[in-house]
């Protein structure tokens, strides 16, 4: 199976008056054509960080050293317009809330059809195209939702003109940076279920980014765990709570309401999440590791058969 | 009922409705004001009581405050203006004359406003360091520069140095009288270009870092297309709303540099007619520039509604 992408000990660092500072400290990485991978941590861990690697959406200033490869294409390469067709055609990206990244006051028609007709679509097909997909996804009344604009859409049915979106441009691979964190519960489930199945219906790859461990493994293959900058494990998600090595995963795990009895207090991970930033120089997760050893303080573990820990690999 | 013909539709009624309380507060205003209308229509002169008493009765001014309104405003709005009390001409020929002049001037520094005012304040957003800079020390001194230095600048420049433009008058036929306005124009809208030109960097930039707009970049869209479509379509009603205020502001303003370069305006009329207690005059030249600032907020409103029609939904929920 050879990768579609492929992140390869992909560091960020942004200069700042006191010297360099990283922003993603070590990920490695792949996802096969046609495979969902979900990559999940807390908040800062740089999920969203490495998902923009992927456009070539750094943080002004930052330098990056590894590479992400798209097919083989080092990413970091591209010219302008390789970077543009790379984005229109090859990887769509779905953001965490519709409200803020559709353009309101421009009609979801023309949001719709906008990347379409930047290839030369005809107005007319790619309408016809854009609404084939909304019917597919289960929205009805095509020709007014076309004219509407997106004051007018429920935050649920927003998401669903993004995958929309998303889809038209038929992509190898979709990015979905929380894709349903903005939207009320009983519409993450649909926003989600439909995600999933267009996306294998279409035989295309997905990054899934969540905080929410149970939501990615049930849309995803596999599983990355992220902490401070750095992928700390990697597992399949059918497997996820038998065979979780890593400590961070292990406590996150346990840190789910559903694995105490109801009414006990729930577990957390000791300790406040870290950014790469202040992460310690060893393994990232030493300040708040229950089975910390004097190695991990100082060196820094290898990914190796999907997990980064000394313990493991020992 | 909703949509846009519904928001024009009370958008008119309001303005008529402003236009009817500017009207009461003016002539209450200058009903108050101090000073006897029966001494200056007598010249200054001495006169008996018994003169000044006919004079009383001939404007009517010994009747209550609301019938001597009710009398000047149903002649305003049958177009009997009234004659002026101090040079007894019809006020309507007094404000014909010079109409088209305050008029034209208007136009052309709303065009410098918004044409150069939008244009520079777009190039500071995304022209690099060097052109905003550029753009930030010009309007920096024309903010701190008042209407009437301008005036004297521009004069000693362009009119006595360079003799490109006249010094004073108002010129005639269309050329001949854009080319008299060009100084007043660039003196009246200096300062007011140099803000518009702010309140465009400001809002472009903040365009620049929306969600929408990173989004579209993540799409693929063309930079012209992405700067176009999502930074200036959704930069431009903010923009417009200010512009618009400005440039209805500009009817009250006209009168330092009709005064500076000698054009005959309406702002030259009113401080004139001030100056020489001619109420008359005063109340319909009030009365005409609350009237032009109402209509030009009112078209700029319905731009907007056009331009960002999620605004049609806020007043009718509001």
């Amino acid at each position: 199976m050879s990768a579609l992408l492929e992140f390869d000990r992909l560091r960020v660092e942004i200069p700042t008056p006191v010297g360099p500072r990283p922003l993603l400290r070590s990920v490695s990485l792949s996802v096969a054509a046609g495979e969902a991978v979900g990559l999940v941590g807390e908040s800062g861990s740089g999920k969203s960080m490495t998902a923009r690697s992927v456009l070539g959406m750094l943080p002004g200033g930052s330098v990056a050293t590894g590479a992400v490869r798209f097919r083989g294409v080092d990413i970091g390469g591209l010219d302008p317009a390789g970077l543009r067709r790379l984005r229109s055609r090859d990887v769509a990206m779905v953001f965490q809330d519709p409200r803020a990244s559709v353009n309101p006051v421009r009609t979801v028609g023309d949001f719709l059809t906008e990347v379409l007709r930047e290839r030369g679509m005809s107005r007319a097909a790619a309408r016809e195209k854009a609404g084939g997909i909304l019917a597919d996804i289960g929205v009805d009344r095509l020709a007014h939702r076309l004219k509407q604009r997106p004051y007018e859409l429920s935050g649920g049915m927003l998401q669903r003109v993004v995958i929309a979106a998303a889809l038209a441009g038929e992509p190898a691979l979709i990015l979905a940076d929380e894709p349903t964190t903005a939207l009320d519960v009983t519409t993450q489930e649909e926003v989600v279920a439909i995600l999933d199945e267009q996306r294998r219906q279409r035989g295309t790859a997905l990054l899934f980014i969540s905080h929410d461990l149970e939501l990615a493994t049930a849309v995803c293959d596999r599983i990355a765990v992220m902490y401070a900058g750095e992928i700390v494990e990697i597992l399949p998600a059918a497997r996820l709570h038998e065979d979780a090595r890593h400590p961070y995963t292990k406590a996150l795990l346990k840190a789910r309401p559903g694995s105490v009895p109801p009414g006990e207090r729930l577990q957390t991970v000791p300790g406040v999440p870290q950014s790469a930033i202040d992460a310690p120089a060893g393994c990232v997760f030493a300040d708040r590791c229950p089975v910390v050893e004097p190695l991990c303080r100082d060196t820094i573990p290898v990914l190796t058969a999907g997990v980064a820990c000394h313990l493991e690999v020992s | 009922m909703t949509g846009l013909p519904w928001f024009v539709g009370r958008k008119l009624v309001a303005m008529l409705g402003t236009v009817l309380v500017a009207s009461f507060v003016i002539y209450g205003a200058l009903y108050l004001a101090p000073g006897d209308p029966a001494g200056l229509l007598a010249g200054g002169h001495e006169m008996s009581p018994a003169a000044l008493a006919a004079i009383r009765a001939q404007y009517h001014l010994d009747d209550p405050f609301l019938v001597q309104y009710w009398r000047w405003l149903s002649g305003v709005l049958t177009g009997h203006l009234g004659d002026s009390m101090v040079v007894k001409e019809p006020v309507g020929s007094l404000i014909g004359a010079r109409l088209v002049n305050t008029v034209l001037l208007v136009a052309y520094a709303a065009m410098l406003i918004l044409g150069l005012g939008v244009l520079s304040g777009i190039l500071a957003a995304v022209g690099g360091k060097v052109a905003d800079a550029a753009v930030t020390v010009t309007t920096t001194v024309l903010m701190a520069a008042p209407a009437f230095v301008a005036a004297i600048v521009l004069i000693w420049i362009f009119a006595t140095k360079l003799s490109w433009f006249p010094v004073y008058g108002s010129g005639t036929g269309f050329g001949d009288r854009i080319h008299h306005l060009t100084l007043p124009a660039i003196a009246l809208s200096a300062g007011y270009l140099a803000y518009v030109s702010r309140i465009t960097r400001a809002e472009v930039r903040a365009e620049l870092t929306s969600d929408h707009v990173v989004a579209a970049r993540a799409r693929g869209v063309r930079r012209w297309a992405v700067l176009r479509k999502h930074v200036l379509r959704n930069a431009a009603a903010p923009v417009l709303a200010v512009s618009g205020i400005t440039v209805a502001g500009l009817f009250a303003g006209t009168a330092i540099a009709e005064q500076a370069f000698g054009v005959s305006g309406l702002g030259s009329l009113l401080v004139q007619s001030a100056a020489r207690q001619d109420l008359v005059v005063v109340q319909v030249l009030a009365l005409l520039l609350v009237a032009a600032f109402v209509l030009v907020n009112m078209l700029v409103d319905v731009a907007n509604a056009v331009l960002d029609p999620r605004l049609l939904r806020a007043r009718e929920a509001g």
